[in-house]
């Protein structure tokens, strides 16, 4: 038996080849969107590959942390680049996400049978901040360590359990060598593990029903996704590679100053921009709302709203009836302008 | 000759192959772009190791005959001895066969090397097991209470 022969008995690979032959991609005017998952994804393997090479050198202690990314960034070859693409990436990444969320909604992408596509992918979404949360702690610089502290305090808010959550996310009462150590486990086993697997349902899914077409297409062109689809999401990414790279070549991510515990918070401190909208919300809330305190009322409210984020498919009655009802536009558009003027408001240090 | 250059052409290298080759070319590019910088990020940085070329090993009264002390020398373990009978000496202490550290052995008064059971004599020799050479010696200089070990 051949060679070829040998390894189909075994690994039944003619079936994928097969499924790659037959598999196709609606064809209309929101084409440009089904290439927003492949941007996330892109950017997700981007993460895995310049994170492992940065474990090379990192070293997760209160003591050696910065000393570790400084050592990466002025006398590692190419360092600079790697350390830069993982944090411009990152960025990146958690923009791709809110696109790919936002296009899906829009679209109603998540209505009968892809409902379980889009709760993995809110889960992801979820991960994806963690992800960000706990790696921005890594390099134990200033500006990580007092959004770290004030992240995390937030997170003592939550009715109840609060208290015992900051403990949990912090390994004490405050941050300290052993929140690094905590963060990082978190940031390089516990995510990867969780997300490889979620992110894997989210693509057996992907491929089991296909790319789902807008209720208000009725045209049902289609195209090949191999070689078709697969060389234009090639192309996007080398655009993207070739983006990033620059990116981190010409504005290279700071360093900061290491972390003191003692030193006073410098002036102007705010969480990375994909948490501002949180920020400048739970800033402006009254100090009292009937009778609780406002934070708390701030952090219920945000839970909810994720809860809610994570079972759009099943409050939205009409699109699986195949009917896009200007309510959940509606909704959809409020809440992108809520977070789109909090941000701003964040960004302007206004109230 | 004119006809005959219009019956022979010369072969075209055709649109399609000129295309895969460059999608090729281009692939090979991009590959290259991206493990040239990874690469050299493996290649660990030159740390700035201070090579000393002697250092204060001991004091003389640390070190009682028939008795040894591994010592940090340029990165590496070395172990300084007086014998019996009284006289200094100092070797690398890394065994030969596989790197492992030795030590002194004050019952068998000589150096054992205990992974795999390497003996050395007091001259740093091979007395029995599988190291292949002897321990490289080392120079000793007593000055005051010093015991000073140098490279020569």
């Amino acid at each position: 038996m051949d060679l070829w022969g040998w390894f189909e008995e075994r690994l039944r690979y003619r079936a994928a080849e097969t499924f790659l032959e037959k598999k196709a991609v609606p064809v209309h005017r929101f084409s440009f969107t089904y290439y927003t998952g492949g941007i996330t994804l892109f950017f997700f393997l981007l993460q895995v590959f310049t994170g492992l090479l940065l474990l090379m050198y990192y070293r997760p202690t209160s003591d050696a942390a910065y000393e570790s990314v400084r050592l990466i960034v002025s006398k590692v070859q190419f360092g600079w680049l790697i350390r830069s693409i993982h944090a411009w990436s990152a960025n990146l990444m958690v923009a791709a996400v809110i696109v790919h969320l936002a296009v899906t909604f829009f679209s109603r992408s998540y209505r009968r049978p892809r409902e379980l596509t889009w709760v993995s992918g809110a889960l992801l979404l979820a991960l994806t901040l963690a992800f960000a949360f706990t790696g921005y702690l890594l390099p134990w610089n200033t500006l990580a360590y007092f959004a770290t502290q004030v992240g995390t305090e937030i997170a003592g808010d939550v009715p109840v359990i609060g208290r015992a959550l900051l403990v949990l996310f912090r390994g004490g009462e405050d941050i300290t060598a052993a929140t690094l150590s905590r963060f990082f486990g978190i940031h390089v086993a516990i995510l990867p593990a969780l997300a490889t697997l979620l992110l894997g349902l989210h693509l057996v899914l992907v491929q089991i029903h296909g790319m789902s077409r807008p209720i208000s297409v009725r045209a049902d062109r289609s195209e090949p996704f191999y070689p078709h689809f697969v060389l234009r999401d090639f192309i996007v990414w080398v655009f993207l590679l070739g983006g990033v790279a620059a990116l981190s070549t010409f504005a290279p991510w700071p360093l900061g100053e290491k972390a003191d515990p003692l030193a006073p918070a410098p002036a102007g401190l705010r969480p990375e921009w994909y948490f501002l909208f949180m920020f400048q919300t739970l800033r402006m809330l009254p100090a009292r709302i009937l009778g609780l305190e406002g934070e708390q009322v701030g952090v219920v409210l945000f839970v909810v709203l994720g809860l809610i984020l994570v079972f759009v498919p099943f409050l939205d009655r009409w699109a699986p009836r195949g009917r896009s009802h200007p309510l959940v536009t509606v909704i959809g558009v409020a809440v992108v302008l809520f977070v789109a003027v909090m941000t701003v408001l964040a960004l302007r240090g206004g109230m | 000759m004119d006809a005959d250059h219009r019956l022979d052409p010369a072969p075209r290298v055709r649109r399609r192959t000129f295309l895969d080759y460059a999608f090729t070319a281009g692939l090979a590019a991009l590959a290259g772009a991206v493990f040239y910088p990874v690469v050299y990020y493996l290649i660990p940085p030159k740390s700035k190791e201070i090579t000393h070329e002697s250092i204060v090993a001991a004091k003389t009264a640390d070190l009682a005959p028939n008795s040894g002390k591994i010592v940090p020398f340029g990165g590496k373990p070395a172990i300084v001895l007086r014998t019996p009978d009284g006289e200094l000496r100092a070797f690398t202490a890394v065994c030969t066969h596989l790197a492992c550290t030795v030590q002194y052995r004050q019952d068998f008064q000589h150096i054992w090397c205990a992974c795999h059971d390497g003996h050395y004599d007091l001259h740093g020799q091979v007395l029995a097991g599988p190291p292949p050479r002897p321990l490289a010696e080392y120079k000793v200089t007593v000055k005051g209470d010093d015991v000073i070990i140098s490279r020569g």
